[in-house]
């Protein structure tokens, strides 16, 4: 019961995770099921959407410009891994992997922007009582406008606005199209290349604007806050779609199914902390999470296929 | 229309499996041909149509289409000039995305694609006018997902949309081959039907001897990566597929044809 009682009222600040890395999430659902590749950039991206706000931050600039600054170094991001791809020739994973790599360097000297004395830095403090943050987790209980969550939600609903627009345009449509068949859409006039590394810049804005929210929502940027983060966003997709994958069937809630697959993780890892695991062991029990739901589907298909009766109706429609 | 000048292309020089797929092709096709091109396997049929559709440069020779250049233009740039069925009814739509989706895809070949919506509300009954063409009853399903439909469904759908803007130049690549004979007949009815409407410069390969014969107003038989025969006109209408077996020995000095192509 006690148990219990501490999930319950550890609640409000799983649903604020949930949201930031809901927005993570429906980055990897870009990349992962719209354009069918399974982009490694965002445990580095992550970090670095982090690093590039909490550096701004305290630096003093503008927690809104901050922002921005992060969202844009995610789609530099997005872009490296996208023209190792395309026009080195380099295989996606690959690509994704060696971005990920050099972003590691790279988010350690971010950090110590601005520092006389060090160098490199693998964390960087960014505390509400000095600062003007967007969001902090010291927050989430109060009821009123500066709860974090009323932010969250916003932001969630305008980053799946924004993309439901999007992938409605021709631009869109043709990403979707590359994913979909590479060969239909050259053969439509489609440069593949082109949609690729829109979709990986597209994908790792997303990423770097749940890093920075993330950077402010717990108080700092580490330099391993992206460890594992392709893992948690394809948890989210995952979970989203298989608990709501024959409901939401419009575009739009499927986007949005990646942010409830993400809330959920995060109500489960509160739950199993609360029994007893140290936070240490979520890296297994993520790994393990991802493994049965992409075995699920397999082996359903595999061991347990049914007969399919013939639908009468449908007999006409068959050339 | 198309010109096609001495194009050669080696698939893995210099290793155990060099393969000379095309040794020196030159084609002319004018304004409203409808070439069939027959072969055995190996002969360069598909690979003849891959170089004219840019999937990979070729190694000499030039390409161009309504008097462009293209030899140097990458896939999904000569796809302005160019509508394509392939032999893999899965290859020609996303099956992921709705019948209208895929449709006003095609629409937009070889335009900008900007942050316009990608389907307008006045496409759809155009798109549903022309589905009817098929008659296989899919311009009640516009929103279905192409993955639904059957293998024949796809492959005529890829061929409304490889003519929805009239291409200068169709390829269809033994589009009927993966097909049940009764489908294929369907599916080659009307690809005759659209060729026809727009009087569309085709290149059409095909397995079958008959249909090379029954379609188009020009043949065309490879051999080694090279053009053995090259009939058209009235020469062409009196044809009967053991003529077209005697010329294609005495052109080769080869008798492989009937094993490999009546079999085939």
């Amino acid at each position: 019961m006690d148990v219990l009682l501490a999930f319950v009222n550890s609640l409000p600040n799983t649903v604020g995770q949930g949201l930031i890395w809901g927005i993570m999430a429906i980055g990897v659902y870009i990349t992962y099921r719209i354009l069918d590749v399974a982009d490694l950039t965002v445990d580095g991206s992550l970090a670095t959407g982090g690093a590039v706000c909490a550096l701004l931050i305290s630096l003093g600039a503008d927690p809104w410009l901050a922002l921005l600054a992060a969202v844009l170094a995610g789609m530099a991001a997005g872009l490296a891994t996208g023209l190792l791809h395309t026009v080195c020739g380099i295989p996606a994973i690959l690509s994704g992997i060696l971005t990920q790599l050099a972003l590691y360097s790279v988010n350690l000297r971010i950090m110590a922007v601005g520092d006389a004395k060090a160098k490199t830095k693998s964390t960087l403090a960014v505390s509400v009582d000095k600062y003007d943050l967007l969001v902090t987790s010291r927050y989430i209980r109060k009821v009123d406008l500066t709860n974090p969550l009323i932010l969250l939600a916003a932001l969630t609903v305008v980053a799946i606005a924004v993309l439901y627009w999007f992938f409605g345009t021709e631009q869109g449509s043709a990403l979707r199209a590359t994913g979909s068949n590479g060969h239909m859409a050259r053969a439509q006039g489609i440069d593949t290349n082109w949609s690729k590394v829109l979709g990986l810049v597209v994908s790792n804005a997303l990423v770097a604007m749940s890093g920075a929210l993330l950077a402010q929502y717990q108080g700092s940027a580490t330099i391993d806050m992206g460890r594992g983060a392709i893992v948690i966003g394809l948890a989210a997709v995952i979970i989203g779609e298989v608990l709501l994958g024959g409901v939401f069937i419009n575009f739009a809630l499927k986007l949005f199914s990646c942010v409830v697959g993400a809330v959920i993780y995060y109500a489960v890892i509160t739950l199993v902390l609360r029994l007893g695991l140290e936070t240490t062991d979520l890296k297994l029990l993520t790994a393990l999470v991802v493994a049965v739901f992409l075995t699920i589907p397999y082996w359903k298909g595999r061991y347990f296929s049914k007969p399919v009766r013939p639908a009468k109706k449908e007999g006409s429609a068959r050339a | 229309m198309l010109d096609v000048k001495e194009i050669r292309k080696t698939f893995n020089p210099g290793t155990v499996n060099e393969k000379t797929a095309l040794a020196g092709v030159s084609l002319t096709l004018n304004d409203g041909d409808f070439v069939t091109v027959i072969g055995g396997n190996g002969a360069g049929k598909s690979t003849l149509l891959n170089a004219v559709a840019g999937v990979w440069p070729v190694d000499s020779g030039s390409i161009s289409i309504g008097g462009a250049d293209v030899t140097k233009l990458p896939e999904h740039k000569r796809a302005r000039y160019i509508g394509r069925v392939f032999q893999d009814p899965m290859m020609g739509t996303a099956a992921t995305m709705q019948i209208e989706e895929n449709m006003a895809l095609a629409a937009r070949r070889g335009r900008r694609r900007t942050l316009r919506p990608g389907i307008g509300r006045d496409e759809r009954e155009h798109y549903r006018e022309m589905l009817k063409i098929l008659d296989l009853g899919l311009e009640d399903r516009l929103t279905s997902k192409v993955g639904l439909l059957s293998g024949g469904q796809r492959q005529a759908l890829t061929l409304l949309m490889a003519a929805l803007r009239k291409p200068e130049l169709l390829l269809l690549d033994e589009h009927t081959a993966a097909l049940d004979p009764k489908t294929a007949a369907k599916v080659l009815g009307a690809t005759e039907r659209i060729v026809q409407k727009d009087k569309l410069t085709t290149l059409m390969i095909t397995h079958n001897m008959r249909d090379a014969i029954v379609h188009g107003n020009r043949l065309i038989m490879m051999y080694e990566g090279r053009i053995a025969l090259d009939i058209s006109g009235e020469d062409k209408k009196k044809l009967t597929v053991e003529d077209l077996l005697a010329r294609f020995g005495q052109a080769t000095g080869s008798d492989e044809a009937d094993d490999k192509l009546l079999l085939g």
